[in-house]
């Protein structure tokens, strides 16, 4: 319980067995009386028993959906236990769940709550194609939503009931869609959403999915995503 | 002469190998029919290449040999297309399965933990009693 409410915090790991016990031991430690789903998906290392031994629930799917497929996993298993919030933070140990509190704070007006870098707390910085493909999702977005949103690829959000009913039905396992094309398919059905600013670490442990030669790519790609999403219905 | 048996051949090693596939079940018969229905248009054509001379004239082509080109490369297309799609609408399929199953393993694994603990607390239990009553 955080505030009176049920709260379900989902993580997403692939091979993550290098930090997710001391996510799911930090996030126990700081929240008591949350619940933890790690949705293991596909991981070749031990992540999933890791997890359940740190004790967090485990969902273990047969194999790689992505994000967005995990994701959808996750927001299903809130619907169907009857959570009032579902809070998503990676399992790399980069979001600090001291900001969970104010998350759910948020979502008494809202019905969608980002933890945005870049938004005056912490010192996270990102040069070049990337920081680009960053400022456009970020301008085009910000309109569609009808709020400011500066980090737009952010994979700390909180969910209302609203928005779990919706995500457990439609969720994009597509690249980039868990974010981008989430946003906007939100902000059109009319939910509200905000964003707060959050200061991000570093990774625990394990590498990072992102190396600067695909950061040329990845603009592309997020161009792409972004037109997609906005001439979808 | 020549080119006639080659095409001629080819389409009916085509049409054995289709029929062959629905006998032993490896093609849905929506796609066999489609392949099927396909042959029957080209092996005629393919022993007599003349047969569209008229109607490719019609439409301003020069040669009936064009014309069933063109119109090969665009069904062609169109059966890619409609591939792909069926490919998007399997692969939606496939992970609400995944999902599924993994919520119900998920749910058994919980049921069973919870289970043991039971037992756990029983055996305690008893443990606990035959002390006692030793005592
Ligand atoms: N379910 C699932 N989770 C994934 C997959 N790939 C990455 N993740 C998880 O998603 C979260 C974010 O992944 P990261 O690789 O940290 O991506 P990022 O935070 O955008 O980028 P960096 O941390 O800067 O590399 C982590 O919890 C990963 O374990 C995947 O294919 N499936
Ligand atoms: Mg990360």
């Amino acid at each position: 319980m955080v505030n009176g409410k049920r709260v379900l915090i989902i993580i997403p790991a692939l091979n993550e067995s290098g930090s997710i016990a001391d996510v799911v031991g930090e996030v126990r430690g700081e929240l008591p009386g949350v619940d933890v789903l790690v949705v293991d998906d596909g991981s070749t290392d031990r992540t999933a028993a890791v997890a359940a031994a740190a004790g967090a629930r485990v969902a273990k799917l047969p194999y790689n959906l992505g994000v967005g497929g995990a994701m959808r996993l996750g927001y299903r298993y809130a619907r169907d236990n009857d959570y009032d919030v579902a809070i998503q933070i990676d399992a790399d140990g980069q979001h600090d769940p001291r900001y969970v509190p104010k998350l759910v704070d948020l979502l008494d007006d809202n019905d969608l709550v980002i933890g945005a870098r870049f938004a005056g707390e912490g010192d996270y910085s990102v040069r070049g194609p990337r920081r680009w493909a960053m400022v456009m999702l970020s301008g085009v977005l910000s309109r569609v939503a009808k709020t400011r949103l500066t980090d737009t690829t952010s994979g700390f959000r909180a969910a209302n009931r609203r928005v779990i009913e919706m995500f457990a039905g439609w969720y994009p396992a597509e690249y980039l869609g868990d974010t981008v094309e989430t946003l906007v398919h939100t902000a059109r059905r009319g939910y509200r959403i905000r964003q707060v600013p959050v200061a991000m670490r570093k990774r625990m442990a394990g590498t990072p999915s992102h190396s600067p030669a695909k950061a040329m790519i990845y603009l592309g790609r997020a161009f792409a995503v972004l037109t997609l999403a906005l001439i979808r219905r | 002469m020549k080119l006639t048996l080659v095409t001629g051949l080819t389409g009916l090693i085509l049409l054995a190998t289709i029929v062959e596939l629905l006998r032993r079940r490896q093609l849905r018969e929506k796609y066999g029919m489609l392949w099927l229905g396909v042959l029957v248009i080209v092996i005629p054509l393919s022993l007599f290449p003349r047969l569209l001379d008229n109607v490719a004239g019609f439409f301003g082509v020069v040669s009936g040999v064009s014309l069933v080109l063109f119109l090969g490369i665009v069904f062609l297309l169109l059966v890619c297309v409609h591939l792909s799609w069926e490919v998007s609408a399997l692969e939606e399929e496939t992970r609400t399965l995944a999902e599924d199953f993994a919520l119900l393993r998920a749910q058994i694994d919980a049921e069973r933990a919870a289970r043991l603990a039971q037992d756990a607390q029983l055996t305690a239990a008893n443990r606990d009693e035959l002390v006692s009553h030793d005592g």
